[in-house]
C-alpha cells in the first residue's frame, strides 16, 4: 500500500490553507533504465478535496509532476475543527485517502 | 521627436532593472527557492517512515528499536543527533548515527550489519537506515551541535578526520579541502561551506540528512560523504566506515554551536 500524505489545514482569516505532501514515485515513463528499457508511466492521475465531505477541488495530473509531489491551496470559508480529506488515484489503479482536521 | 525622449526614458528604465537584477546574485536566488520549498520539504514523508520504523518491531528477533542507546541513554532520541559522532562503551568505538544504528539493528532486532552496509542505498535495509536518520536527525532540529571530545578516542578521530580531510590523492589529485578549505568557493552555482570552521547555522554538517529536490532522494551523511568520494575519483570508502565517521567527527566538532536544519532541502 502506498505511503500516508502529510496534510496541514491551518486557518488564515476567512479561509484555511491546505498543504499536501504526497509519496509517490511520479514516473514519466519516458526514462530509461540501466539496461536500456523503458520505465512504464507510473504517476498520480486524478486528486480530489473534501471539505467536510464536500468536494472543493479535483486535479488532474500527469507526468510532468515532480516526485514525492507537494500541493497547496485555501479553502474559504474552513473553520478550526473542519475536516479535509485527499485521495489520489494513479494510473495503475492504486490509490490513497488521507484526512486532516483543520486547525 | 517625440520618440527621442520616450527612447532615452526606456533606456534608463532597462539600466535600472539590470542593476536591480545584479543586486541579487545566484546564491540568492537558490535561497529563496528554498524558502519557498521549505513548507512542503517531502523529508517529512521520510521522516513519518522512520518514525514509524523505529517503534515497529522488525528483524528476525522482532523486535523495535525504541532501546536503542543513541548515547543519551536507551529510547533517549530528542537532542542524540547534534551530539553525534561519539564514543561508544558497549561496542568500543566511535560511532555517528548510522553506524550506530547498523549496531542496534543488528543487536536488537537481528539483523546482519555487515551486509546491510554493503547493501546499496535505497535498496532494502538501506532505505530503513535513510528513512531513520531522517525521523533521529528531525528530533534534533534547531538545536545547536555539540559532539562531545572528552573521550581519547573522540580526539583521535577528530585528528583522523583531519588528514583525510586534507589527505590528496586520486586521478584528479584532490582532497575534500581543494573544495572546501576556503570560503566562496562553489560548483557551478552552488555554494561550497567552508568546512575547516564552523560554516554557519544549517550549512554543511549541519544540514544532512537532505531530500534532494533534483534527483527525488533522501540522502544521509553516510552517503553525502560516500558520494564526495566518488566525485573525488577515490575509492569507495564503505558505508559506516571508520573513515567516513572520522571526517563527521571532523566536521562536526568545527561546526560546534551551529545549528542543525537537518532534514533539509537541497535543490
Amino acid at each position: 500500500m502506498a505511503d500516508p500524505m502529510r496534510i496541514r489545514a491551518q486557518v488564515s482569516g476567512d479561509k484555511a490553507t491546505v498543504r499536501v505532501l504526497m509519496s509517490h514515485e511520479m514516473e514519466t515513463g519516458l526514462r530509461k533504465d540501466s539496461a536500456g528499457k523503458l520505465i512504464p508511466a507510473w504517476h498520480i492521475q486524478d486528486v480530489t478535496a473534501l471539505h467536510n465531505g464536500k468536494v472543493v477541488m479535483t486535479a488532474q495530473w500527469g507526468p510532468s509532476v515532480s516526485k514525492n509531489p507537494f500541493l497547496q491551496f485555501n479553502v474559504r470559508g474552513a473553520k478550526a475543527g473542519d475536516k479535509i480529506t485527499i485521495t489520489w488515484k494513479d494510473n495503475k489503479g492504486e490509490s490513497r485517502t488521507d484526512e486532516a482536521t483543520v486547525s | 521627436m517625440k520618440f527621442i525622449p520616450l527612447l532615452a526614458a526606456t533606456a534608463a528604465l532597462l539600466a535600472c532593472g539590470a542593476v536591480v537584477s545584479q543586486t541579487k546574485t545566484a546564491s540568492d536566488g537558490i535561497a529563496e527557492y528554498r524558502k519557498m520549498l521549505e513548507d512542503g520539504n517531502p523529508a517529512e514523508l521520510f521522516e513519518a517512515k522512520g518514525e514509524d520504523l523505529w517503534k515497529t518491531a522488525r528483524g528476525p528477533k522482532k523486535a523495535s528499536l525504541q532501546a536503542c542507546n543513541l548515547g543519551l541513554g536507551p529510547g533517549v532520541v530528542k537532542g542524540a543527533f547534534v551530539q553525534l559522532p561519539r564514543w561508544f562503551a558497549d561496542t568500543g568505538r566511535v560511532q555517528d548515527l548510522e553506524s550506530r544504528l547498523l549496531t542496534c539493528m543488528e543487536t536488537l532486532q537481528g539483523f546482519n550489519a555487515a551486509e546491510i552496509a554493503k547493501t546499496g542505498f535505497d535498496k532494502g535495509e538501506q532505505a530503513t537506515l535513510t528513512a531513520l536518520s531522517a525521523w533521529i536527525s528531525s528530533e534534533s532540529r534547531g538545536m545547536k551541535m555539540a559532539l562531545p571530545q572528552a573521550h581519547a578516542e573522540e580526539r583521535r578521530f577528530y585528528e583522523l578526520g583531519k588528514r583525510a580531510f586534507f589527505f590528496r590523492g586520486g586521478p584528479m589529485d584532490f582532497s575534500c579541502a581543494s573544495c572546501h578549505g576556503e570560503d566562496g568557493k562553489r560548483i557551478r552555482l552552488q555554494d561550497l561551506p567552508n568546512l575547516t570552521k564552523n560554516p554557519g547555522d544549517g550549512l554543511g554538517f549541519a544540514a544532512w540528512p537532505a531530500y534532494r529536490v533534483s534527483s527525488g532522494e533522501m540522502w544521509s551523511m553516510q552517503r553525502r560523504l560516500n558520494d564526495c568520494y566518488r566525485q573525488q575519483r577515490f575509492p569507495y570508502p564503505g558505508y559506516a566506515s571508520d573513515l567516513t565517521i572520522a571526517l563527521g567527527v571532523y566536521m562536526g566538532v568545527n561546526a560546534q554551536g551551529a545549528q542543525s536544519i537537518a532534514p533539509a532541502l537541497k535543490r
